[in-house]
């Protein structure tokens, strides 16, 4: 049989229109938009079912934030976790970074808010979701939920598609372009935290909420920076500090309308 | 028989040939290695034990640091019961390490003379090298 040009590219339009189809293709153009709709609304957050003991969650105080504070704790963060610095910012490493008013709340963005606001310089990190998206497109479960609500990268798994970071609506995860080792040991006067591991070229990473310090009963190491900005504590409590904070202040969260159900929240 | 002499002659040069790799080996393969125990926080233990016994750790180190790994990772939790009871840290650099500070004159040794190359210190750190 000789197919033409003409017959070829009709038989792949029409089967392209057919696999759009069905809710697999709503997932991927939308993801959590059918079981959101099937709920209703944006739900609820996991802490509050009646499920888990423990929901990891982070405050920023933006009132009490300055941009020294700010500094610091990228400055903590970078350390402890063996960062390095890069020029280029397309291939910069972040896990904890500033941003302005402007980019943190795009979708809900009010251009007649205070000007102190806008002037804020917000902290932005891993929201470590309840629905996480980017776990839903790991192809082989490098990063994946804890019971905690903890969004974990396991790096020893991670193939380096970066799937993840296409998935992730915070921009928070950051890739491997470079060695970090060589990075690192260019960088003058760089000090290295020999109780961390650092990441090989191909692999990607974010936030951890310093599982290797809550792990061992302390606090995250941009808390113990600047305690007085930076809250941690259990969201599935409703006696911890954090949820008495929440019940007095007023909060933020990043892009809720997803149906991600960010866990860091940006008092004001 | 024709050209005896010459046959004999490229018999030699062939033995010759073909033994010189293994006499040029000869008794650098005997030198079995030997880790050495010698650290300041081995010293300091009361009894000098590994994690788990001595024949277990030889054996099976490698599977038994995967395990550790997922445990710590995966699991979430940072602490392994061996089986006498005792408490220790899962940590590559932060227990393993802590004891067997000499990686060198320890795991290397034992490493270079199998051929094997972890690739764990790709990103892993010796807390004790000059290097990253
Ligand atoms: C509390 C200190 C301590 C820790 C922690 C520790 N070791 Fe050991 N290790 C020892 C001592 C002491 C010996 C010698 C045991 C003996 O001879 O019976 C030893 C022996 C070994 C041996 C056998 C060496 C030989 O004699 O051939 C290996 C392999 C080993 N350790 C690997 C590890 C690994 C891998 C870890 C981390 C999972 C680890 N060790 C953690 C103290 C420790
Ligand atoms: C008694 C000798 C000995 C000592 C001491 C030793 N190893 Fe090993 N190790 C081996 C041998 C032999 C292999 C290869 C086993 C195999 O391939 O089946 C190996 C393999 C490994 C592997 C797996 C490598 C791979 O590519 O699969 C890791 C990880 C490892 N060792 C870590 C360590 C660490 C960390 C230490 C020091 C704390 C250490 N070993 C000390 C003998 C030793
Ligand atoms: C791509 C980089 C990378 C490679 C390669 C790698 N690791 Fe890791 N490893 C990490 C990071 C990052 C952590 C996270 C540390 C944490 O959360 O405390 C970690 C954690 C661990 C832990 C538990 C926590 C701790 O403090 O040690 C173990 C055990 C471990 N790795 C073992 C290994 C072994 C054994 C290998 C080699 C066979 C290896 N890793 C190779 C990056 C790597």
């Amino acid at each position: 049989m000789k197919i033409d040009r003409r017959k070829f590219l009709k038989a792949a339009g029409v089967s392209a229109l057919a696999s759009l189809g069905g809710k697999g293709a709503w997932e991927i153009l939308d993801p959590g938009a059918v079981d959101a709709a099937e709920h209703g609304g944006h739900g609820h957050d996991k802490a509050k079912e009646s499920g888990p003991k423990t929901r990891w969650a982070m405050l920023v105080d933006m009132r009490a934030m300055t941009e020294e504070k700010a500094d610091k704790i990228r400055e903590v963060c970078d350390f402890a976790h063996n960062i390095p610095h890069w020029d280029d910012p397309e291939r910069e490493l972040k896990w904890i970074w500033k941003e302005e008013y402007e980019h943190v709340f795009p979708s809900s963005y009010n251009e007649y808010i205070s000007d102190d606001i806008k002037a804020m310089p917000f902290m932005l990190l891993c929201n470590h979701c309840d629905e996480p998206p980017c776990v839903r497109v790991c192809p082989v479960q490098a990063t994946f939920r804890r019971p905690d609500g903890l969004v974990a990268q396991d790096y020893h798994r991670c193939i380096g598609c970066r799937f993840c970071m296409g998935a992730c609506p915070y921009g928070s995860r950051s890739f491997n372009w470079f060695s970090a080792k060589v990075a690192l040991e260019k960088e003058e006067g760089r000090k290295i935290n020999k109780e961390f591991p650092v990441r090989t070229r191909g692999v990607v990473e974010k936030c951890n909420f310093c599982v290797e310090r809550i792990s061992l009963g302390k606090q995250p190491a941009c808390v113990e920076a600047c305690p007085d900005v930076m809250h941690f504590g259990n969201l599935a409590d409703s006696e911890s500090e954090i949820r008495k904070i929440l019940r007095k202040r007023m909060s933020l969260r990043r892009k809720l309308e997803l149906g991600t159900h960010p866990m860091v929240f940006y008092l004001v | 028989m024709y050209d005896s002499g010459k046959v004999i002659a490229g018999l030699v040069v062939f033995a010759a040939l073909f033994l010189c790799p293994f006499l040029y080996n000869h008794g650098s393969m005997t030198a079995q290695p030997k880790p050495s125990l010698d650290t300041p926080a081995i010293k300091k233990l009361a009894a000098k034990r590994c994690v788990e016994d001595r024949e277990f750790m030889v054996a099976h180190h490698m599977q038994f640091l995967n395990e550790w790994r997922d445990e710590a990772l995966r699991n979430g939790n940072r602490w392994y019961r061996n089986k006498a009871g005792e408490k220790y840290l899962i940590s590559l650099q932060n227990s393993c390490l802590k004891c067997h500070s000499n990686k060198k004159e320890f795991c290397d040794k034992c490493h270079v003379y199998a051929g094997v190359k972890p690739y764990c210190w790709d990103c892993h750190i010796d807390p004790n090298g000059s290097k990253l």
